[in-house]
């Protein structure tokens, strides 16, 4: 049988002429584009080599420090959302014996609501002198921790962080409940039988056994942070100054301005974060999992 | 510890959890139903008395109506088209393993970690004359879909046994009868799935539209209650009736397909 008749081209046709033509061809002549004075107020698009990728790395701008915004907030979501999601993952998994499914359910419902709207309830639990957030911290005599959450330019982008990592602490969980899921209890009755004791089992079995799934769910946050738009720019939209401003909303006021050559180029970079992270990620944690 | 206080330790923290994951969702719900200065501080308590007509302003004022129907017509079409192009083209890379194809899937695929350069993007929307409509907004939302939707179907397809295929062109089946009517409704668990994620992402998508769409009379529900937000900042209970609206056909899109959300979500990172 000549399978090549069975399974015609011309099915991935329609499929890759769309990805080619919104994604390939824009993300391809974008690097071309980000050496040029390309702007939305003129026609003519002038070479200016390597002037805007100066502009961007200079000190003198504030370019680096979105740079720096990103990163942390990719990290520091990482740590959390991973953190908690595994300790969720573990109680549902081993702790709770009934409405597991429930729960289940329940702690993921964040997950799939539009971010938008998360942002905009957050600005009201946020709200430095009526949000539900400090009304409670005063309630219980916290006051000195009743503090201005988006306004103060050093801690703006935590709150950003922690209003992110709320939302996607039920995703992770789910990814590593599954993962858990896959691992055989021989294992871990063959370790009772041996004596160990409950961090032995987590460190030598449940660790190790959970790598794959740690290593989706982190380079599916790396992917995410880096790219983070729509909680950024609802909740604070760069501000206070430029204090939580990341690549994304950077590269949408710049399309607003029409600096369309120098976001071509901040677009460019993130592209190359994205690679570098992105295949970093992936060596660390290979490695990790040789090793154990 | 004695097995029984460990068991409820773990059901008041897990208890706990949700309590916190489904707090903002109430709040919007009861301050829905709150009068203006009741709602100003978005509290946890319950109305005093009950404000239905917050809704029927919202949707008036927000032009919810609208919007709900332009977010159903994108999150509805798009989907159809990159479920049906994804499959296709799946259906065939998974089958018939060329080294070409091969290539070709990893290529596909790598646009689940692509960033989209929006610039020049814009000119290729301005290029196809899709700028600023609604056909361009469904297109595009396809487009940005397929990677994942490749890479959700593809695993799928091996397990189907190549022999029905066999059996299906001995009986003279042409490519596409094979695939539309053999394949096709074989694929049905892994299509909901595919197309229940890929319906919410585009519900709930904020960002195009922001780029790519300036007329209000083609805004989705994101654009338009952010919006409104900006007009009713000071009105929390208009706010939050526009939000619950807003929210409620994904909550019951998700409360319905949860298994298979949670399916195509685990898919990927359970399989290794």
């Amino acid at each position: 049988m000549k399978s090549h008749r069975s399974y015609p081209f011309t099915f991935v046709v329609a499929a890759l002429v769309l990805y080619v033509t919104f994604f390939i061809i824009p993300s391809l002549s974008g690097i071309a584009y980000s050496f040029t004075d390309w702007s939305g107020y003129s026609d003519e698009v002038e070479f200016v080599g390597l002037d805007n990728f100066r502009t961007i790395l200079s000190p003198d701008e504030n370019y680096l420090s979105f740079i720096g915004n990103t990163l942390l907030f990719t990290f520091w979501t990482i740590i959390i959302k991973t953190v908690f999601g595994l300790a969720l993952a573990l109680l549902l998994n081993q702790g709770v014996r009934w409405f597991v499914n429930g729960y289940r359910v329940l702690i993921y419902l964040p997950v799939i609501l539009p971010t938008l709207v998360v942002a905009l309830i957050f600005r009201s639990i946020l709200d430095p002198a009526s949000g539900l957030l400090n009304s409670a911290l005063r309630g219980i005599g916290l006051d000195a921790l009743a503090l201005p959450w988006l306004t103060d330019p050093r801690i703006a982008l935590y709150s950003v962080i922690g209003a992110d990592s709320w939302k996607g602490i039920g995703y992770i969980m789910v990814i590593l409940l599954a993962g858990l899921q896959t691992i055989p209890k021989d294992l871990y009755e063959a370790a009772s039988i041996d004596g160990a004791s409950a961090w032995a089992k987590f460190r030598f079995i449940t660790l190790p056994m959970l790598m794959p799934a740690l290593m989706i769910v982190t380079v599916l946050n790396v992917l995410y942070g880096l790219r983070v738009f729509d909680i950024v720019y609802a909740l604070t939209n760069g501000g206070p100054g430029y204090a939580t401003e990341v690549l994304s909303t950077e590269i949408f006021k710049a399309f607003s301005k029409g600096q369309f050559g120098l976001g071509t180029a901040i677009s460019s970079i993130l592209f190359l974060i994205l690679v570098v992270t992105g295949y970093l990620v992936i060596r660390v944690m290979e490695r990790q999992s040789d090793r154990e | 510890m004695p097995r029984n206080l460990r068991a409820t330790a773990a059901h008041l923290a897990a208890f706990l959890a949700s309590l916190i994951m489904l707090l903002p969702v109430y709040l919007i719900t009861i301050n829905a139903l709150k009068s203006t200065p009741e709602a100003s501080t978005m509290s946890v308590d319950l109305p005093t008395e009950l404000h239905f007509e917050n809704f029927l302003i919202a949707i008036e004022k927000g032009k919810l109506l609208q919007s709900f129907f332009n977010s159903l017509l994108y999150a509805t079409s798009a989907t159809v088209l990159a479920t049906l192009v994804s499959a296709m083209a799946a259906f065939v890379m998974s089958r018939h393993r060329t080294r070409f194809n091969r290539f070709l899937y990893l290529f596909l695929i790598m646009g689940i970690a692509l960033p989209i350069n929006f610039f020049t993007l814009t000119t290729m929307m301005q290029v196809t004359h899709l700028i600023n409509t609604k056909i361009g907004i469904i297109i595009l939302y396809a487009a940005l879909q397929v990677p994942f939707s490749i890479f959700l179907i593809y695993g799928f397809v091996d397990t189907i046994p190549r022999e029905l295929d066999e059996a299906a062109i001995i009986d003279g089946c042409r490519p596409r009868q094979l695939f539309f009517l053999v394949i096709l409704p074989l694929l049905k668990p892994v299509l909901v799935t595919a197309g229940i994620l890929n319906f919410l992402n585009i519900w709930n998508d904020f960002m195009m539209p922001l780029y790519y769409l300036n007329s209000s009379s083609n805004w989705p529900m994101t654009l338009a209650v952010y919006n409104f937000f900006g007009q009713y900042q000071s009105s929390w209970n208009l706010v939050s009736a526009d939000i619950l609206l807003t929210i409620i056909p994904v909550i019951v899109i998700y409360l319905m397909g949860q298994r298979f959300i949670i399916a195509g979500m685990t898919s990927g990172s359970v399989k290794g």
